[in-house]
């Protein structure tokens, strides 16, 4: 039998052990990546050429990157594999690609793909946010890991979830001033949350390390702090926060207060990136746990799709550790559809992992609760899209004049969503806004169905690539800009 | 200085590398190897574009080639996303905001 090779798109801490799962029985897969170098956002490596070492890039994680990109060089060879190459669209069979560097466009037929995505902050706005000098906690861990570089000379850190007391440690670590760590749950929510926890203690043990490694040296760190907004024109002049707690909103809310900086990083945990799940027509369903629509995949990483399984973050968030495993997991899935004799022991291991880290992150959710109070308290000249300058006092009209009650039909309204990040940035909050401005729960009001091309490409790359798409708004408003 | 000519970026690390010859906005200026465009613009500069819907200055987001708030102006009429493009040596970069803007 003639089949073609497997794709996998994504060389993270999933797409890499599913491509080096893959190759150790026998087959040649084609890897696509985004990125010049494999190791994904988590374990992204620096530009050839730099000079610190994988303990200073990666901490407690080094180990875990290094062996991530050992596992990818040990099979680079044996792969199909292409970096900066951007895969803008999907089809039942056929996937379309760029070549970020030459912008040259190509389709590759499949069969049976892994869909390796990974995921991104999840952004909760506040007033000023647009602001020159404010980044994603992502984005903040990136322009240091990536490029040796601090946000700023005097940083605020805010928002929620692992990364947050992550990225504050690494910024103190390496050099910058770190004026406030700014978390918008408490130490209560953390106790709480500790039975669950206690599965992986490995895990816990590094996130209490950074707050304690924090308080010794003094980097303050408030919880139930609401951020109320970034002062500044054309830079970051200082952050103006509060106590507050927004997980369970109608409690005291505590004075006003100001801390001088020049950049901010901030994030309420991670969002996956389902937009090629969703062209290619996997079943989604909402997780309650992660407030978010996700395509479905059974316990071996099978979509609804034949041929489509799911791996990593990019169709729910486990954390990079879970994806290695999901990674090698989709990959021996994808093996036994083909008929090959895999190792049943490996297989039950890997389940009992997963299931494992499963219990964990239902102990995450609780040590770092979603601010339900969010949409409530944004005010109306609140910017919501930053791509199109959308603010939530417009989706609230297109609520309460127009009747939207769906995310396509606010979109439709108002264009949220609809510019060049296609809901990346600007989803989240907007599906909050609308589920509170309607008096719907969140799981009522739908999700963003994906558009191709899922990002921007050029224009002249659309036209010649000949191809029978239909062009849609987007990718016109995309050139237009 | 002028607010717009004030480096956003601060370099922590990896100094030790060859500086690469750009123009930022008319401006001669110069980066080091492996930097971003992103990278290379914010620390001789505050913001990399204008919002074409607020006219406001903008330095990127998220770095990682998601909200597609990096883009640049090049002299030629091209546009690059600045995250994920690397500083080549003769490029001569539009942020919109420099003397001549």
């Amino acid at each position: 039998m003639n089949r073609s090779a497997p794709v996998i798109v994504g060389a993270g801490p999933a797409g890499v052990r599913a491509a080096q799962t893959l190759v150790a029985h026998g087959l040649r897969p084609v890897l696509i990546d985004e990125a010049a170098r494999a190791g994904g956002q988590i374990y992204r490596q620096p530009p050839q050429g730099f000079a610190r070492s994988k303990k200073a890039l990666y901490g407690f994680e080094a180990g875990r990157a290094d062996g991530v990109h050992q596992a990818f060089e040990a099979v680079r060879t044996s792969l199909d594999y292409r970096p900066q190459t951007l895969v803008w669209n999907a089809q039942p069979g056929l996937l379309d690609l760029m070549d970020n560097t030459t912008q040259a466009a190509s389709s590759l037929a499949w069969e049976e793909l892994i869909v390796a995505t990974g995921a991104t902050d999840r952004v909760l706005p506040f007033p000023g946010w647009t602001t020159p000098g404010v980044y994603t906690l992502g984005g903040a861990q990136v322009a240091l890991k990536f490029q040796g570089c601090a946000i700023g000379r005097t940083v605020v850190l805010a928002g929620n979830g692992p990364l947050l007391y992550l990225v504050a440690y690494q910024y103190a670590k390496a050099g910058a001033t770190v004026a406030a760590v700014l978390d918008s749950s408490s130490l209560a929510d953390r106790t709480a949350a500790l039975p669950a926890m206690l599965g992986q203690p490995a895990l816990l043990a590094k996130g209490i390390y950074y707050l304690a490694w924090l308080k010794l040296h003094g980097v303050p760190v408030h919880t139930h702090a609401q951020v109320l907004r970034v002062e500044g024109d054309s830079r970051v002049q200082s952050l103006a926060w509060r106590h507050a707690n927004l997980a369970q909103p109608g409690g005291k809310v505590g004075t006003e207060q100001v801390i001088p900086c020049d950049a901010v990083g901030f994030g309420y945990a991670l969002r996956s990136e389902t937009q090629l799940a969703d062209l290619l027509g996997c079943r989604f369903q909402f997780d309650a746990m992660q407030r978010a629509h996700l395509p479905v995949r059974d316990r071996a990483m099978r979509s609804s799709v034949p041929g489509v399984y799911l791996a990593g973050d990019g169709a729910g968030i486990m954390g990079a550790d879970a994806a290695e495993l999901a990674g090698e997991r989709a990959a021996l899935a994808l093996l036994q559809d083909r008929g090959v004799a895999i190792d049943g022991a490996r297989v039950a291991q890997i389940e009992q992992q997963l299931a494992q880290v499963a219990a964990f992150r239902l102990g995450l959710e609780r040590a770092f609760p979603f601010p339900q109070g969010w949409a409530a308290e944004a005010p109306d000249d609140l910017v919501v899209c930053r791509c199109e300058n959308i603010r939530a006092g417009e989706l609230r009209a297109a609520v309460r004049d127009c009747g939207a009650r769906e995310m396509n039909r606010l979109k439709a309204l108002t264009r949220v969503g609809m510019g060049r990040c296609q809901g990346r940035m600007c989803g989240a909050a907007a599906t909050e806004i609308l589920a509170q401005a309607a008096g719907l729960p969140v799981q009522e009001v739908g999700r963003l169905r994906g558009q191709a091309p899922i990002k921007p490409i050029p224009i002249g790359l659309h036209l010649s690539s000949a191809l029978a798409v239909t062009a849609s708004d987007t990718a016109l408003q995309e050139d237009a800009s | 200085m002028s607010q717009s000519l004030q480096p956003q970026l601060v370099r922590l690390a990896e100094h030790e590398r060859a500086t690469v010859a750009f123009t930022l906005d008319g401006r001669a200026v110069t980066a080091l190897e492996g930097d971003t465009v992103l990278t290379a613009v914010l620390t001789n500069a505050g913001s990399l574009r204008r919002n074409e819907f607020s006219g406001q200055p903008r330095a990127g987001f998220c770095m990682m080639g998601a909200c597609q708030d990096c883009w640049i102006a090049t002299a030629d009429g091209e546009r690059l996303r600045a995250c994920s493009t690397f500083i080549r040596a003769g490029m001569h970069l539009l942020s919109g905001s420099g003397e001549g803007a």
